[in-house]
């Protein structure tokens, strides 16, 4: 069943604090990843492998670039679910 | 006409019977590179773990680093010289294509006609070696192998290059492989990755060189695909490997992945799920990322310091260009 944004932006926030330390309720879909919540890309992709696993989603190496923002990430994210 | 051929005599088992180690003479920290690739000491070891690699100076070659890295092992073991029978070395770095490090090596060892080939799998190929190094023992074609995981990877860096050139440090480590009355070296297991072949890459050819088609060759790599097939492919087939060898994370002692970067150290002892009393190897933050010597050099410096045993349980994992894999549990000498 797909997830509702909100469903992906609380479990994005979750993984997020386990792999940082950042505070879930500061994952919000307008923070940039790198300027605002301050995850280098090795974080980065230890949070994507994460999210693909919990959304069973694919998120190409080539797309990360693209994910700025929580909300790129969340976007991406419920476009791929099937 | 029908004839039956005579096998060799096998033996049960395999071993490893003795370390040794050489690293580069010069100790290169973070503040020496970073001018060229705009960084800092604090970036480095936040990304990496580095805070220094050694590096060979432009006298020592990576024959020299070889050797001494032989010497040792080859004392350490106590075997008798002439029943070495095979010399293995995995380099990318040898600058010679043909003939081979390895029986340049033989030369130089005094065991001129031995069974001596050079392998290319990167940053998998000392515990490539150690699989080969098993078979040859385990089916009597050998006595004893050394096997070398030797880089002079500083040869081919590029200064400017943020990917992967500041990881890299010059080293070689050696093991004597002997036979065993019960396996002390489990399932190898290994591949590779074809498909992803230019993940680790040269950044040009050699004839292309040649032609004035472009600079002299350097490593380069995509990092964001790097870790991720490093950290979560790897960590799959280490439980594989640990499966076929009838073992589970409770049993591991030492656990020595190729130290290619801290992080991926971490995150890999994070997705095992390694118990707390697992000593794992860090040897990367002081030497930086040795391709085919890592293992080796973290595995010798484990004893020496006395965090690792003999008798210890020692997991061992290489990965790198190719990409290339390979494993396997060891009981240390």
């Amino acid at each position: 069943m797909a997830h509702t944004e909100n469903e992906i932006l609380a479990g994005l926030a979750e993984i997020v604090n386990e792999e940082t330390g950042v505070a879930t309720e500061d994952v919000q879909l307008a923070k940039s990843f790198t300027d605002d919540l301050d995850i280098d890309s090795i974080s980065m992709m230890t949070i994507v492998v994460n999210a693909e696993e919990k959304f069973d989603v694919r998120i190409p190496d080539e797309e990360v670039k693209n994910l700025a923002t929580v909300g790129d990430a969340v976007k991406f994210i419920e476009g791929a679910q099937s | 006409m029908a004839v039956s051929l005579k096998p060799r005599p096998t033996v049960p088992g395999s071993q490893v019977l003795a370390y040794g180690a050489a690293r580069g003479d010069v100790i290169v920290p973070n503040d020496d590179l970073i001018e060229p690739i705009n960084s800092s000491d604090e970036w480095i070891q936040q990304r990496t773990g580095i805070i220094t690699r050694t590096r060979a100076s432009k006298d020592v070659g990576v024959k020299d680093l070889s050797l001494t890295a032989a010497k040792e092992a080859i004392e350490a073991s106590g075997i008798e010289l002439e029943t070495l029978d095979a010399i293995i070395v995995s380099t990318i770095s040898f600058p010679y294509p043909t003939p081979s490090l390895a029986t340049l090596l033989a030369g130089e060892l005094g065991r001129p006609d031995v069974i001596a080939y050079d392998i290319s799998a990167a940053c998998a190929g000392f515990a490539y070696g150690i699989g080969q190094a098993d078979a040859l023992v385990r089916t009597g074609a050998a006595r004893h192998v050394l096997v070398i995981g030797a880089e002079k990877l500083s040869d081919f860096v590029d200064p400017t290059d943020r990917s992967i050139s500041f990881l890299l440090g010059d080293g070689a480590g050696a093991a004597i492989v002997g036979p065993s009355d019960e396996p002390k070296i489990g399932p190898t297991v290994w591949g590779s990755d074809g498909e992803n072949w230019d993940t680790i890459r040269m950044t040009n050819s050699l004839v292309n060189f040649r032609d004035g088609d472009g600079p002299w060759p350097t490593l380069e790599q995509d990092g964001r695909t790097v870790f991720r097939w490093a950290v979560w492919h790897t960590a799959k087939k280490i439980r594989e490997m640990l499966e076929q060898s009838g073992l589970t994370v409770e049993d591991i002692d030492v656990f020595v992945p190729h130290q290619a970067n801290m992080r991926i150290v971490d995150e890999l002892a994070k997705q095992l799920k390694l118990p707390e009393s697992v000593v794992i190897a860090r040897d990367i933050a002081e030497t930086g990322n040795t391709s085919a010597a890592s293992i080796p050099l973290a595995t010798h410096r484990l004893l020496a310091e006395g965090a690792a045993t003999s008798g210890d349980v020692l997991v061992q994992f290489g990965f790198g260009a190719g990409l290339a894999y390979a494993g396997q549990v060891l009981i240390l000498p």
